[in-house]
Formats: structure tokens, sequence, C-alpha cells
């Protein structure tokens, strides 16, 4: 592990506002309602940046764009963005994001994760660990790294 | 003595180390109560714990030196002697002294100190002993936080009780206090240190005295809490505690304005911090202290002061748009925390010294700014920033105007010429007063000017009320601005209305109409003594304002602010009740409403027109007389309309007048008090309109309409809202009417020959289709009898009971609602010959019952007693009358509910009816009774008769809009649901148990799940473990018909209170298994997502239980959660996804 923070003064932005609820009475009993891609974003928006105590929302690591959605080919693809080049924190970050789909999705779900084109040092590298099954599966055996993520992953009742 | 070798068993047993603090406690009462009784004095108590007081063992004299202090501590209201309490304050000041048994020390030091004069008190010397003892000898911040809190108490205790006792101890109690408190965290003994320092400043209040020098190391201490922010949170009400240090905190700031040389440079430095929570604490504390600290020492941080103002509200405003901006054409914004601390500290500082007027007028970005903005002429080119900028120039200008005479002089010297000019507007000369000078009103449209100019004028309104109680007229004369606003206020109105009546109103200048809308709305409402406009003008605004109302109802903006105008200047003349006003307001806008509602073209949007009626009317109780005039007028014309002739137009208008008079008129009337008039006259008037329009259309009912049920509900809140005697005129004219159209005979029955007949009836089957008439008497006729008071004296009682009796039977529901009143009401005996009341409950009880209930001859079940009812003879009876017998189940339900709401036993016996009923099905194969049934009974039919008679239970205990409410002056005895409940649930579970049918059964659980879902939480909570599995069965069983899902959604609300309150946590957990079940069985249940929704929240709760319990279960629920998570409704998706992470996490 480095020293210190890799990134150790992030800028912080504002949060988007939530979905408010439909309120009871006008909705439609049998409507069905796909899963879109603010839904995909209000799962992940409150994940905790593993460095800092800032969602990735705060620090735009993800946004709504960058979301693309296929409910009928129950297909998800994440495009994220590291806030510097060299953060060795976007596997964490990445592995947060397919953990946290993994529970929040029902399992006809394939979900693909990536880092946004040039934001990083080592894309490519970045993006073949994070797709690869086998190696999910290996690093969700780590104890250490299973912490890592529940820690991001706890809920923060905000 | 007696007392003593009690009082010893006690002592020793609080001293025992082993006790428990519960046994302790138990101990010092009993000592207390021997103490109050006499049993005991004092003086033998310390002679028996001598040895624990002085003994060498550390550990049990402090125990033997608290049991005392307790037992003091409870003594509070005893008198003691003077003797006694200076020996033992002696002895406890001393014994602080001793670091071992401090808190034995304090608390009794404490129990001494607080003592009231009229039991005993504490003398000053004695006092100040302790505090002497007090600051030689307790090393505060090196004692526990208990005991810390303890000794801050005693030392509030003494400053706030012995003040005059320690003044002369001057810098030896200062420094021991900075001492005691330094370094000081805890929140709750932070709240007592604050009190104290304040109570300090109190005590010193001389700016040369002691506290003077020790100001600076006071203030060291204090401030380095500011501003509260707990770094770790804990719990939920760290806000209230937050809030509670805050402002302790606060009042110590300002408690001297000795603080002021050290505050005032911190709290400056922390304007300019980063934390916007600390900028609104600082913003706050400043206020406050600038109140208290005075002028003199402010003044020379004005400069500072207002740059910070400036930068949190004009530089960089945070204010959001808020959800009505809408209707304030774009300009409403919130001011978020920081802003509206800022404007409460700018109001402050106004108000104490001009300087800081000059200091804003001379402001120069404030000044480019103005002058740019209204150099631009067009509003559509303002951004949200510049609007935001004008909102927040807006409100420091009329803060400034607002503080004082002086400075509004001044605010309007500088800008009110400048915006006169930009809008065009010249003062008007002398000679042309009244009469509106077309030339020269019409003003330029100029927002920026337009949108000060209106904040001016309401800061003077401002002002002006605020020196209307205390300043003669003359005084307003000779100001700057009260002769400016004399010049301009008249051709600024003509402006006002000018630019409303043109039709530029059309193009989307909805921030204009508001603007010129609150200018008239703001010039029309200040005060009597200062009329800036002449009468004339005055009526020229209302009429304009008033012509909107009335004609532009398509063009929502201009309405609503419109409406709302008049509405606040109707309040404002109710306010100041000036008659000119009064009157012109009456004439001019009440008058003109009422045409609009009275007249023919109401037609279009009438419920737009409604509300503006009533809106209006609501403001003084004179104009909603003249307004109720006006509804009866147009209630009686589409009435009748509708009645007679069957117009369509007329019925839905008809209905809607009386919808507004039973939800708004008759409830502003009740509140407002008095006034029985209004309600009478319209039920009157409802009758006359029935008598007077003889024939009535014969054209049957058509759904759509509601007519006959808007006019019940309006009926039956007008004669709720009537005294008794208002009451008997209505039910006498109502059954005068109720003779005269021969409604008795019609339904089977001679009059006055009250001996029921009715096989005639039994014939007379159709009720419903020719008669529409008499369903109109008869339903209205209910109204009234359901809303009767009990004391109200009816006419005829039998005719009347007979008559709703045979109503019922034909399946006329809002008779049974108006039988069941009767039978809660009536008194059930008739006492003295000369009563009005011709019926009493007995009486009605047994025609009900013969009626309903065939008597039967052969006996084979009724008992001796006559007040039983005969099952049998119901059975047949009504299963004889095929179309009657679900009519008589629903009536028994309603006569039950109103026996029970009032305590009959009687209820009882329709309780046993209604489950006989239910079981019909089961008996069959069972005994003699056999072959009677079948003879009379149509097998299709008793499905359907059982499911009525189960839903009963849900007439039973639910509460009902339409009767038996408060406001129909039901008798409601308390706790009825609660006995219904406890009486019928464990006949309902023994039933379930026996019985072999599965139809039977499914019917008793349906008529649990009403029983159920209807009763409170609490007399569940208390059987949660019996009622548990039949809960779940319940939901099994419900869960099979998809018509049951309101049901099912009751029931699960009720496990889901189980589950949720603690003390059902333990049945909950014998039954965990099944329940996981159960609630997973419904998260797939298709039919309903609130359901779904409540089963998934279920789960969550249980995931809260023991671990060891639900560990098991942890895969299953996961495996069907994730089913859920694939639901089609996103909400559900949602709480499954929280369900997850919720049972995820056990292990």
């Amino acid at each position: 592990m480095v020293d210190g923070l890799i990134n150790a003064n992030p800028t912080v932005y504002e949060k988007k506002e939530r979905r408010a609820r439909i309120p009871p009475g006008d909705v439609d009993e049998y409507a069905v309602e796909p899963i879109d891609q603010q839904e995909i974003f209000d799962h992940v928006r409150d994940i905790k940046d593993p460095e800092h105590p800032y969602s990735l929302e705060e620090l735009k690591v993800i946004t709504e764009d960058a979301i693309e959605v296929d409910d009928k080919q129950s297909h998800v693809r994440i495009t994220f963005t590291p806030t510097v080049e060299h953060c060795s924190m976007a596997t964490v970050i990445g592995l947060c994001l397919r953990v946290k789909l993994m529970r929040c999705l029902p399992p006809r779900y394939k979900v693909d994760i990536r880092v946004a084109p040039g934001t990083h040092a080592t894309e490519a590298a970045v993006n073949k660990q994070l797709n690869d099954k086998e190696r999910v599966a290996a690093a969700l055996e780590n104890p250490n790294l299973v912490e890592m993520v529940d820690e991001c992953l706890a809920p923060s009742y905000e | 003595m007696g007392g003593s070798t009690e009082c010893v068993k006690h002592i020793e047993l609080y001293v025992n180390s082993s006790a428990t603090s519960l046994q302790q406690e138990a101990s010092v009462n009993a000592i207390a109560t021997l103490l109050k009784n006499d049993t005991l004095n004092i003086e033998t108590l310390v002679r028996e714990m001598e040895m624990y007081l002085t003994t060498t063992d550390h550990i049990i004299r402090s125990r033997g030196i608290l049991l005392l202090a307790e037992v003091l501590a409870k003594l509070t209201s005893k008198p003691l002697t003077d003797t006694s309490i200076h020996s033992l304050i002696g002895f406890f000041s001393e014994r602080l002294a001793d670091w071992k048994a401090s808190r034995g020390a304090i608390v009794g030091c404490l129990a001494l100190l607080g003592r009231k004069k009229e039991v005993g008190m504490v003398t000053d010397s004695e006092a100040k002993a302790v505090a002497l003892s007090y600051l030689q000898n307790l090393q505060v911040q090196a004692l526990g936080q208990h005991d810390r809190k303890l000794s801050f108490r005693l030392m509030e205790c003494i400053l706030d009780h012995y003040a005059c006792a320690i003044r002369d101890l001057g810098d030896v109690l200062l420094y021991g206090i900075c001492e005691a408190i330094d370094e000081e965290k805890d929140p709750d003994c932070l709240v007592l240190v604050f009190h104290i320092i304040e109570s300090l400043a109190k005590l010193y209040p001389d700016p040369s005295g002691p506290l003077s020098k020790f100001a600076q190391d006071l203030f060291e201490i204090l401030g380095s809490y500011f501003p509260i922010h707990f770094t770790h949170r804990k719990g939920e009400d760290d806000d209230n505690k937050r809030e509670e240090l805050s402002r302790a905190l606060l009042l110590a700031f300002a408690s001297t304005p000795l603080f002021e040389p050290f505050s005032m440079p911190l709290l400056l430095e922390k304007l300019s911090s980063s934390l916007p929570s600390a900028k609104v604490e600082s913003f706050r504390y400043i206020s406050y202290c600038t109140t208290q600290y005075g002028s003199d020492r402010m003044v020379k941080y004005a400069q500072a002061l207002w740059s910070s103002v400036k930068e949190a509200t004009f530089i960089s405003p945070q204010s959001t748009v808020s959800a009505e901006s809408e209707l304030t054409g774009g300009m409403g914004f919130l001011d978020n925390d920081m802003m509206t601390q800022a404007f409460v500290l700018l109001q402050e500082v106004m108000q104490q010294d001009i300087i800081f007027t000059n200091l804003v007028l001379s402001d120069k970005d404030i000044n480019i700014f103005v002058n740019s903005l209204i150099e631009s002429t067009d509003f559509g080119d303002i951004s949200l920033l510049l609007r935001q900028k004008l909102h927040a120039a807006g409100h420091i200008l009329s803060v400034c105007a607002k503080s004082s005479a002086a400075s509004c002089n001044k605010v309007f010297e500088s800008y009110f010429p400048l915006l006169m000019n930009a809008l065009g507007i010249s003062p008007a000369k002398p000679s042309q007063k009244s009469y509106l000078d077309d030339d020269c009103s019409v003003f330029k449209l100029n927002f920026g000017a337009l949108y000060l100019c209106i904040d001016f004028l309401g800061a003077c309104r401002c002002l002006t009320a605020f020196f209307d109680n205390f300043t003669l007229v003359s005084d307003f004369a000779n100001q700057t601005w009260c002769a400016m606003l004399h010049r301009f206020s008249g051709p600024l109105m003509k402006g006002f209305i000018s630019f409303l009546g043109s039709n530029i109103v059309d193009s989307g200048h909805n921030a204009f109409v508001y603007l010129c809308v609150k200018g008239l709305q703001t010039l029309s409402t200040f005060p009597e003594s200062f009329v800036p406009v002449s009468k004339h003008l005055y009526d020229c605004s209302l009429l304009m304002l008033v012509s909107i109302v009335t004609s532009e109802i398509n063009k929502t903006f201009s309405w609503t602010s419109a409406l709302k105008a008049l509405v606040e200047i109707g309040l404002f003349i109710d306010n100041c009740p000036d008659s000119g006003r009064a009157s012109s307001y009456k004439s001019t806008v009440v008058e003109k409403i009422v045409f609009l509602i009275s007249s023919g073209d109401i037609t279009s949007s009438s419920s737009l027109k409604l509300q503006a009626a009533y809106d209006i009317g609501a403001t003084r109780k004179e104009f909603m007389v003249r307004i109720v005039q006006g509804l009866d007028e147009a209630i009686a014309v589409h009435f009748s309309a509708a009645y007679e002739l069957g117009n369509l137009e007329s019925d839905k208008l008809a209905t809607e007048l009386l919808d507004t008079y039973s939800n708004k008129v008759l409830p502003w009337f009740l509140e407002t008090g008095d006034s029985e008039e209004i309600p009478i006259k319209f039920a009157l008037g409802i009758w006359a309109n029935i008598e007077n329009s003889r024939c009535i259309n014969p054209r049957p009912p058509d759904n759509a309409s509601n007519l006959l049920g808007a006019t019940m509900t309006a009926m039956k809140k007008a004669v709720g809202s009537c005294t008794v005697e208002g009451q008997e005129m209505i039910i006498n004219k109502s059954y005068e009417l109720l003779l005269e159209s021969n409604c008795f005979e019609s339904m089977g029955f001679q009059s006055d020959n009250c001996s029921s007949k009715l096989k005639g009836l039994q014939q007379n089957h159709n009720f419903g289709s020719s008669t529409y008439r008499y369903e109109w008497l008869i339903s209205l006729f209910a109204s009234v009898v359901i809303a009767l008071r009990p004391q109200a004296c009816i006419p005829n009682g039998k005719m009347m009971v007979q008559l709703f009796i045979s109503a019922i039977l034909n399946g006329h529901v809002s008779s049974a609602h108006a039988l069941s009143a009767l039978v809660n009401k009536l008194p059930s005996k008739i006492t003295g010959i000369n009563s009005f009341r011709s019926i009493s409950l007995e009486e009605v009880l047994d025609m009900i019952f013969g009626s309903f209930f065939r008597t039967s001859s052969n006996g084979s079940m009724s008992g001796n007693d006559g007040h039983e009812i005969d099952l049998s003879g119901l059975k047949l009876d009504t299963l004889r009358i095929q179309s009657a017998k679900s009519n008589v189940v629903i009536g028994l339900a309603w006569i039950g509910k109103a026996l029970l709401m009032r305590g009959h036993v009687k209820v009882k016996d329709i309780t046993m009816t209604l489950l006989g009923l239910l079981m019909l099905d089961g008996n069959i194969g069972d005994s003699n009774q056999l072959q009677e049934w079948t003879e009379v009974c149509d097998e299709e039919y008793v499905p359907q008769l059982m499911k009525c008679a189960a839903d009963s239970f849900h007439i039973i205990m639910s509460d009902s809009e339409e009767c038996l409410n408060r406001r129909y002056h039901a008798v409601i005895r308390p706790l009825y649901k609660q006995r219904f409940f406890s009486s019928v649930i464990p006949i309902l579970s023994s039933l379930v148990v026996k019985s072999e049918s599965s139809s039977v059964r499914s019917m008793l659980y349906r008529a649990f799940a009403h029983v159920v879902s209807d009763a409170p939480l609490t007399a569940i909570l208390s059987e949660a473990k019996k009622l548990i599995p039949i809960l779940l069965d319940c939901l099994a069983i419900l869960s099979m018909d998809v018509l049951d899902k309101d049901i099912i959604y009751n029931v699960l609300l009720v496990v889901s209170g189980l589950l949720t309150d603690r003390n059902g946590e333990e049945a909950v957990i014998g039954n965990a298994p099944r329940i996981i079940n159960q609630l997973i069985d419904l998260t797939a249940y298709s039919q309903s997502m609130a359901i779904r929704e409540t089963a998934i929240q279920c789960l969550v709760a249980m995931s809260e239980l023991p671990h060891t319990r639900i560990y098991p279960l942890k895969t299953q629920v996961l495996q069907s959660i994730s089913k859920a998570l694939d639901d089609p409704k996103r909400i559900i998706r949602q709480e499954a996804v929280r369900c997850r992470s919720a049972w995820y996490v056990i292990s």
C-alpha cells in the first residue's frame, strides 16, 4: 500500500435530487416500470469512496449519463471515472460497483464495468480485471478486500 | 421506637455492598416514608447511622453519607428545625473535603440548599461556608462524569439561590469557577457550565467589578466551544442536545458586555469560515449579542458586520427558488438558514444605530446594481442570479426602511425618486385628485424598479402599522418618506389599475401582474390613520381586483393572485374595523361575488367561483352571512331545477353548491361559534324545496348523479351543528312533510296503526323503482335522525321506527344508519309520564327484533328469557324473504354497532346471531333443523349470506363517516372496541378450531380479520401469542381470493404492527419460521403493490430478531427476495434491495 492518500484533496460536487416517490392513489397497479438508468444510479450513487468520506456521486466518479441499461436484454454497462489517472483504487471502486449491483439487480442481468477511456493509466488492465469472472470471484475470497468493499457499501443513512 | 429498628434494617441493606441499585432505592424510599410519617425523626436517624458516617472504611462511609443525603433529597417538602438543618449542612460542607465520599456530601448540600423557606432553609452564612468549602476542597475536573454534573449543579444552585451570600467572595469565587470548568467536555455538564457563567455575569454586573479581571480567562474557556458541533454523532437526540447547548452558550456569550472585546473578533472570524453551519451560528450569536452589548460597543464593528451580511446575502445569494415561485411571478425565493440569520442580524443592528443605514446606502455595489438593473428594461433577460440579487437587495433596503422613521427617510431620499422616474410616474398635482387620468397613469414596464418599489411600499406599511398605535398623525406628515408616499401613491395606484385593466396582461407578464396586484394590496392595507389613497381610488382598486376574479377565471395566474389580494384586504378590514372601508368592500366585492353565484352564468368553472366566494366570505362574518344568502338562493334555484326537471347541468351544480356548503361553510360557522341560524335556515330551506316541488322528475336517477348523497351530507352536517331546539324544529317540520306525503301508507301500514303489517310489506318490493320521491323523503329524514342530539325529542317514535325497519328490509342502508343512531341515543327507560320522548330503547329493540325475527312457536332454541333472540326464528324468517336476507344482516350489524358503542348488553345476542348466520353451511347435516332450512333455503344463496354476516363484523368494528360518530353526537363509551375484541376473539378462535367445513372456516377467518384489523394494537399485543397463528392462517386463506386484497392488506398491517412493537417480539420469535413463510408468499402477491411492499418491509423488520432464531431462514429469505428484485414495480425493487442487504449481513 502507498503511504498517504492517492488523491489527498479531491473536488467535491453537489448531489443530484432524488426521485420523489409517486404518492399512492394515482398509481396504476399493473403498469410495469422497467429498470432504468436512474434506478441503477440510485443503487450505486451512495457507495462510499474507499479513500474519502464522500460518495461516488459527490466525487463524480459515477454520473447518471455514464450508465447504460437495456432492460429487455438484461444488460447494464457502467463507465466510471477515477478522480486521478494513477488511482490505484480504481479496481476497488470497480469491485464495489460490481458487488453492489450483484446484490441489487435480479440475477438475469449481465453487468459490464469499465473505466472511462483515457482517464486511467492502466485502463486496459483494470477493465480486464473487473470483467473477469474468475478474478472477481478470487478477489471476493480475500477477507481484506471483502471487508473493504463492505465498508464502502455500508448504508450511510442520510 | 419501632421506627428505629426498621430503619436500621434498611440502613444495613443499603450499605451492604452487594445491594443492587433497585434495592437501594427501595430502602431510601422506606426510610424517607418513616421520616415523613414522623415514626422516626431525623436526629434518631443520624444517631443510628453514626457508625456508618464516621467509620474509617471509606466505602462504607461514602455509602452511609450518600444514604443520608438521598434521604434528605426526598424530604424537600417536610419541615425541619433550624438546628437540624444547621448541623446537617455543617456536616456536609465539611465532608466536601473527604474526596472519597464527596458524592454524598454534594448530594446532601444540594438537597439542603434547594429547600424552600416555609420548610426551613439554609442561612446565608452557611451557604457561604458551603461555597468556600467547595472552592477549597473540590477538584471538580478530577471527578467522574456524574459527580462533575452534581457539583456543577451545586454551584448553579448556590449562584441562583444565595447570590447575595457569596457576592463578596469575588476573586476567590471567580478563580475557583474558572478552575472547575476548564476543559469540561461532557454535553450535560457543559449546559450547566454555560449557565453558571451566565449567573456569574448577573452576580457582578459592574463593568469595573471583579468580573472585569476574569473576563478574558472566562471567555477563553467559553470561546473554545463555539460553534457547537458534534464530530461523533451518537443518536437521534443529538440535534436536540446540540440545540440546547447552543442556546446555553449563546446566553453565556451575551451575558455581559465585558465579553465583547473577546467575543466579537471570534464571531467575526468565524463568519469567514468555510463551514456553513459555523456562519449561521455566528450570525445568530451576533444578532443576539448586539441586543445585549448595546450600540456603543457595536458601532466599531459596523463596517465588518455590513460587509459580511452583504457577502452572505447579496454577493453570493444562496436562496433557492421556492415551490410557490410560479405564483409570485418567478420571484419567490426561499432563503437558506444563513441568509435568514444574516437578515435578522441586519434588522437588529439597523434598529440600534442609523450608521448602518448610512453604510448600506453608501454602498457602491448595491448602488451600481440597482442603477444598472433599472436601466435594463426587459424582464426576460434577467438571469437567475440577477433575480436572486434583486430579491436580496430589495430585502436589505426594506429592512433599512423598516427599522426606523429616520432611516426610512434616508432610503426614500436616495432611491424613491429614481424608481419613480424609471417607472415614468410623476407626482400627483394638488388639482387633479380623484379621477383616473388616462394619460399619466400607464407606467413604463421596468421590472427592477417595480419590484423595489413594491418592496418599499411593503416596508412603509410595516412601519406605519408599527407606529400606528402610539404616534399622532401629524408626526407622519413631517417625515420625508411620508410626504413622498402621499405624492406618489395616487399615480402609482392608477398605474397599477390601468396596467391590470389593459390587455397587455394577456401576454405572459405574470411577474408584472403579480407585482401590480401586490402593490394594490399594500396600498389598500395601510392603517386607517394613515391613508395614502383616497376612497375613490380604494374603490377603484377593489373593483379592478373583483373584475379579475369574476371575469378572468381561465387566466389562473392573475385570478389566484387577485383573489389572494382581496382576501388579504378583507382580513385587514377585519383587523381594524373602520366602517368606511368595510362598507365599500361590502358593496363592491361581496355584492359582486354574491351576484356571481346567484346569477345564472355560474355554470362554467363553478368550483373556482365557489372557492372565491368562500375565501372572501371567510374574511369577516358579516360578509359570510351575505355570501351564504347568495348560496341559499343559488341552491334553491338549481336544486328545484334538478329535482323537478332533471336538468343535468343544474344537478351537477347543485351538488357542487351543496358540497361547498357541507365542506366549507358549515365548518366555518361551527368554528366561529354562535349563529345557529344558518344551519337551521339551510335545513328548513331544503325541506321547503322538497315540499314545494310536489312533482318530482320521474326519471330514475342515473348513477352519475350524486345529488341525493350531497344533499344528505349537507343535511346531516347542518342538523349536527344545531342545538337541541333547532334540531327539534327541523325534525318536526320533516315529520309533517312525511305525513303529508303519505309516506307511511306507501310503506305498507296505515298512519297511527303501529302494529306492523309486514305481510303487506313483503309483497311490496317495488319501493326502489316506482317511488323515487319516497326514497328522497326517507333518505333526507334519515339524515336528520342520524345527526340528532341524544336530548332531542322526536315525534311519534314508533311510526318512525316502523318506517325505518321496513325501509331496511327493502335494502335502504341510510335507514339502517338512522335506526342505529336512534338505538344509540334513546334513553333506555322513559322517566315520567309527561316526557316528550315518545319511545324508549327497550320498545325499539322489541320492535326491531319482532320484525327481523319471526317469533317461533316450536321454541326449539329460544330460552325462557324473553330478551333472548330466537335464532331459529330468525333463520327461517330471513331465509324466507329472499330479497331481505342480507338487508337484515346489514341492519343487524348497524344496530349491533350502536348497542356496542353505548355499552348495552344485547350486543351479545346480535353477535351470536351473526355468528350463527356465518356458520349456516356448517350446520347442515346437523340435528333436526336441517329440514326446516332446506325447505326454505335457496342453496346458492347461503354462501352470499355467510359472507354478508362475516362482513358485518367490519361494520361493527370500523369507524363510520356516515353516522355514529362524535360529529353526529353518538353516545360512545370509551374502549368499546377493546371490549368487543376481547369478547369475540375467544369465541371466533374456538369456533375456527371446531369447524369442519372449509367454507365456514374461511368465513370465520374473514370475520376474524375484520375484528383484528380494526382493533387497537395494544389490545392485540396483549394476546399476540395466541393470535399470530390464526393471523397467519387468515392470510393464507384470504390470499386465495383476489377480491379480498383490502382485507389482506389490513391484516398485514396488524402483523407489521406486531413485528415492530417490542412487546410483540416474544410472540413473534416463537413463530418466526411460519411468519417468514407466509410473508414470503405475500411478496409474490401479484394483485396489490401495497401488499408486496408491506410484506417485504415486514421481512426487513424480521431481520432484527435474535440471530440464532432467524439464521436458519437466511438462505430461504434471500432466495425468495431475489425474485422480488425483478418486480415490475420500482418501489418494490427498492424495498427488496433493502431487505436483501438487511438479511445479507446476518451471520
